[in-house]
C-alpha cells in the first residue's frame, strides 16, 4: 500500500491539532473546527485518525461530523456565499435572492464546476433588523438586493 | 440602572470641551456585526482619513451598537452637549460630513441630535443593555466606570445562598424562551454536594428575529462574564462554558478577547477579586445545528457529541455537563444578574407586570421600518412595539402578521396587537413570548408557505431522536402541500391538526413540541391562505 503526500499532510495536521487540544474536556468539536480551518474540509481519512487519537469509534466520529451542517467532506469553492433563509429575511425577499443565485448558475447547496463559488443556505445570521442578509466569506452583508448579489457572484466567478 | 450621564460627559466629553484642535476628538463608530454589515468598518476608515485631511486628531472608539439598527452605521461625536449622532452614514458621506463640521457636532441633514435624548431611546428602560453602545466593549476601565463589577463585588461579600435568594426574589426568569425562574434552577445546583459543578451559557441564538445575545457579547462582554462568575459563586461551580453559534464569529472573537482581559484583571481565575472564589471560563463554538440551542442538546454538543436531545429527568441542574450539576442559562439571563446584585432584587422586581418581572429586551426585525433593540418593562403591547417603535413595515405596505418568539412562535394577526408582552398573557392567547423576538411581515406574505416552512425547518433541523419530530415534520410538509393543492382539504386539515396535537404532546423537546404553534396559528388566523390555489399562483 502506498501512502500519498496528502495522507501524510492530513496525518501530520491532525496530530498537531489533537495535541493542541489535549487536556480539554470533550474536544471533538473544537478539533473538527480546527481541522476544517487548516485543511478546508474534513477529509475521509481523518475519521480513523481522529478515532484512534481520541479513543472513540469511527462511527462516533463519523456521526458527529455528519450531524453538523458546518462540517464539509469536500473543499468549498474559493468564495463561499451563504444566503439567510430564516423568517426575518423571508419577510424581506430572501426567496428572491435564492432565485437570483440559481439563475446566476449558483444554486443553493452547490459548488460551481470551476471551483469558484459555493452557495449555501443558512438559518439566521443575527442581522434580522437589516435583512435580507448574505454572508460572503464570513463577512455579513445586510440590506442585500438581487442586483448586488448578482455582482457579488459575478465577481467571485471571475476572480 | 442607567449609566451616570454626568460622569459619562466629564469622562468622555473632556477632550472636546476644551475645543483644543490638538486634543483628539472622540468619535464612536460601532463594531457590532449589524453595523459592519452595512459598512461601519469603511465608515471608521473614512472618518480617520477625512479628519487627517483636516489636520484634526480623532480617537475612534469601536463601540457596540445603540440598537437603533436602521440608523447604522451610527457615528457619534463627543461634544460639550453630549454624544451627537449622525446616521445612517455611508462611507461616501463622510468627507462631506467632516467638511460640514461633524467633529464639532455641526448641523447636517444626517445629524440626529444628542443620541441619549432621541425619543426612541429615551422611551426605553435600559437595564441589561445599559452599557451596550455606550462603552468600548473591551475596555475594563470603561466597564468599571459605568458600574461594572459592582454586582460581583456585592455577591462575593454574601454567602452563596443569599445570592441565590436575591436572584429568586428579583423574579428573573430565563430569557432564552422558556421563562423558567432562574433562582429555582440555581438553588437546585447549590443544593448538590458534588465537588465539580459547571455554569454554562447558552449563546446558540439560532432563532430568526433574535440578535440581543449577539449584541451583548459584541457590545458588553464583561457583563456576561460577570454574570457567570456570580452564578459560579452562587452555586459553587469552578468552570464555565459559553456555547456560541458559529454564525457569530465576531461574538466569538470578542468574548475570547474579553475573557483574556478579565483574567488579567483578576475577574476570572484563582481568588477572584481577592475572594476565595476560583472560576475560569471557556468559549466553545457550535457547528450550525439549530437544535443545539435546546439545553440538553447543547450539553451533548459541549461534550463533543452529536447534538441529540436528552430525555429529562434527570434535569441538567442535577446531571448536566459530563453528568455534573450544571446551571444552564441564556446570555440575557446571566447578563442581567450583575445589575440585580448591584441595585438589589427589589429594584428589578419593581419593574414589570404580574409574574413577568423586570425588563425584557424586545428585538424588532423582519419587514420593519425601525428595527432594533427595545428594552422596556414587561407589559408593553405588541402594537406599541410594531407601530410606535417599529414604525410599521419597511416596504410601506400594511402589517399583516408578526411572529413572536422565533420560528417556533405563533403568527399573530393585527387584531391581536393589543396583547401585553408578558409570558402568561401570551400563553393564554395560544402564543409564546419566548425571547421577545418580533418579526414583522407585510401583506404580501403567504401564510400557508410560512406554515410549510415551519415544518420544513423542523424536518431539516430535528435531531432525529424522537419520532413525532423527526417523522411528523416530514409528514407535515406533505399534508400542507396537499391542502394547498386542494386535495381533500377538510380531511387533510383534520389530519394536520391531529399531527400537530401528536407532535405537541409526544415530542421530547420544544423543537417538535412547538413547531405546531406557527402552523396552527397560521391556520387559525389566516385560513383563507390555505384554500386551494389555481395552477401557477402558488
Amino acid at each position: 500500500m502506498t501512502t500519498s503526500a496528502s495522507d501524510v499532510t492530513t496525518e501530520a495536521a491532525i496530530g498537531a491539532i489533537v495535541a493542541a487540544h489535549r487536556g480539554e474536556r470533550g474536544p471533538l468539536l473544537e478539533i473538527l473546527h480546527a481541522v476544517q480551518a487548516e485543511l478546508g474540509h474534513i477529509p475521509k481519512e481523518a475519521v480513523p485518525l481522529l478515532a484512534r487519537e481520541l479513543n472513540l469509534s469511527r462511527a462516533d466520529v463519523h456521526g458527529v461530523i455528519t450531524f453538523y451542517h458546518d462540517f464539509r467532506d469536500a473543499p468549498a469553492g474559493r468564495t463561499t456565499v451563504r444566503i439567510c433563509r430564516a423568517e426575518a429575511c423571508q419577510a424581506l425577499g430572501a426567496a428572491d435572492l435564492v432565485d437570483c443565485a440559481r439563475e446566476a448558475g449558483s444554486p443553493i447547496g452547490g459548488t460551481r464546476a470551476d471551483g469558484s463559488v459555493t452557495v449555501e443556505q443558512v438559518f439566521c445570521l443575527g442581522n434580522c433588523a437589516l435583512g435580507p442578509s448574505v454572508e460572503v466569506d464570513g463577512k455579513v452583508l445586510g440590506r442585500m438586493t438581487a442586483e448586488r448579489l448578482r455582482s457579488v457572484l459575478g465577481e467571485a466567478v471571475t476572480s | 440602572m442607567t449609566p451616570d450621564k454626568g460622569q459619562d460627559m466629564t469622562q468622555d466629553g473632556a477632550p472636546s470641551m476644551t475645543q483644543d484642535p490638538n486634543c483628539p476628538v472622540r468619535v464612536y463608530v460601532p463594531r457590532d456585526s449589524a453595523a459592519r454589515s452595512v459598512g461601519a468598518d469603511a465608515v471608521a476608515d473614512a472618518v480617520r482619513r477625512a479628519a487627517g485631511a483636516q489636520g484634526r486628531q480623532v480617537d475612534i472608539v469601536r463601540n457596540g451598537s445603540r440598537g437603533m439598527l436602521w440608523l447604522e452605521p451610527l457615528v457619534e461625536v463627543v461634544t460639550p452637549d453630549g454624544r451627537v449622532g449622525y446616521g445612517p452614514v455611508a462611507p461616501e458621506d463622510v468627507p462631506g460630513l467632516v467638511g460640514a463640521g461633524l467633529l464639532d457636532g455641526a448641523e447636517h441633514p444626517l445629524r440626529l441630535g444628542v443620541v441619549d435624548r432621541l425619543p426612541w431611546l429615551a422611551r426605553q428602560n435600559r437595564v441589561t443593555f445599559a452599557r451596550v453602545g455606550i462603552v468600548d466593549p473591551l475596555s475594563p476601565q470603561d466597564y468599571e466606570r459605568h458600574g461594572g463589577t459592582a454586582g460581583l463585588r456585592t455577591a462575593l461579600a454574601l454567602p452563596p445562598a443569599e445570592v441565590v435568594a436575591a436572584v429568586t426574589e428579583s423574579g428573573l426568569r430565563g430569557r432564552g424562551g422558556a421563562g423558567f425562574p432562574a433562582g429555582i434552577k440555581w438553588k437546585t445546583v447549590l443544593d448538590r454536594a458534588d465537588e465539580l459543578k459547571f455554569v454554562c451559557c447558552n449563546a446558540d441564538e439560532g432563532d430568526s428575529g433574535t440578535f440581543a445575545d449577539r449584541m451583548v457579547m459584541e457590545g458588553d462582554p464583561f457583563m456576561l462574564i460577570e454574570g457567570m462568575t456570580i452564578a459560579a459563586h452562587a452555586v459553587g461551580a469552578s468552570e464555565g462554558y459559553i456555547y456560541i453559534r458559529s454564525e457569530y464569529p465576531d461574538a466569538v472573537a470578542t468574548m475570547r478577547a474579553a475573557i483574556g482581559i478579565a483574567r488579567e484583571q483578576g475577574w476570572l481565575g484563582e481568588r477572584i477579586l481577592g475572594s476565595d472564589l476560583s472560576f475560569d471560563l471557556h468559549v466553545r463554538v457550535g457547528a450550525g445545528a439549530y437544535i443545539c440551542g435546546e439545553e440538553t442538546s447543547m450539553l451533548e454538543s459541549l461534550e463533543g457529541r452529536r447534538g441529540q436531545v436528552r430525555a429529562k429527568p434527570p434535569i441538567p441542574a442535577i446531571q448536566g455537563l459530563f453528568g455534573k450539576p450544571t446551571v444552564v442559562n441564556n446570555v440575557l439571563t446571566l447578563a442581567t444578574v450583575p445589575v440585580i446584585l448591584a441595585n438589589g432584587a427589589k429594584a428589578y422586581q419593581d419593574l414589570g407586570v404580574q409574574r413577568s418581572r423586570g425588563t425584557q429586551v424586545f428585538q424588532l426585525g423582519g419587514n420593519v421600518a425601525r428595527g432594533g433593540i427595545v428594552e422596556t418593562a414587561f407589559g408593553v403591547t405588541l402594537r406599541e412595539l410594531v407601530e410606535d417603535f417599529g414604525g410599521g413595515t419597511l416596504s410601506g405596505r400594511p402589517v399583516r402578521t408578526v411572529q413572536v418568539g422565533g420560528p417556533l412562535g405563533a403568527y399573530l394577526p393585527a387584531s391581536m396587537f393589543d396583547l401585553p408582552m408578558e409570558y402568561e398573557a401570551f400563553a393564554a392567547a395560544g402564543a409564546m413570548l419566548g425571547h421577545g423576538g418580533v418579526v414583522v411581515f407585510d401583506d404580501s406574505v403567504d401564510m400557508a408557505a410560512q406554515a410549510r416552512f415551519a415544518m420544513e425547518f423542523c424536518a431539516a433541523e430535528s435531531c432525529g431522536k424522537c419520532t413525532p419530530c423527526r417523522v411528523g415534520s416530514v409528514r407535515g410538509v406533505e399534508v400542507i402541500d396537499k391542502i394547498v393543492a386542494g386535495e381533500d382539504r377538510d380531511g387533510n386539515l383534520a389530519l394536520l391538526e391531529d399531527l400537530c396535537e401528536l407532535m405537541t404532546d409526544g415530542s421530547l423537546c420544544a423543537m417538535g413540541g412547538l413547531t405546531p404553534m406557527p402552523v396552527r396559528s397560521a391556520i387559525a388566523h389566516f385560513s383563507d391562505d390555505f384554500l386551494a390555489r389555481e395552477e401557477g399562483t402558488v
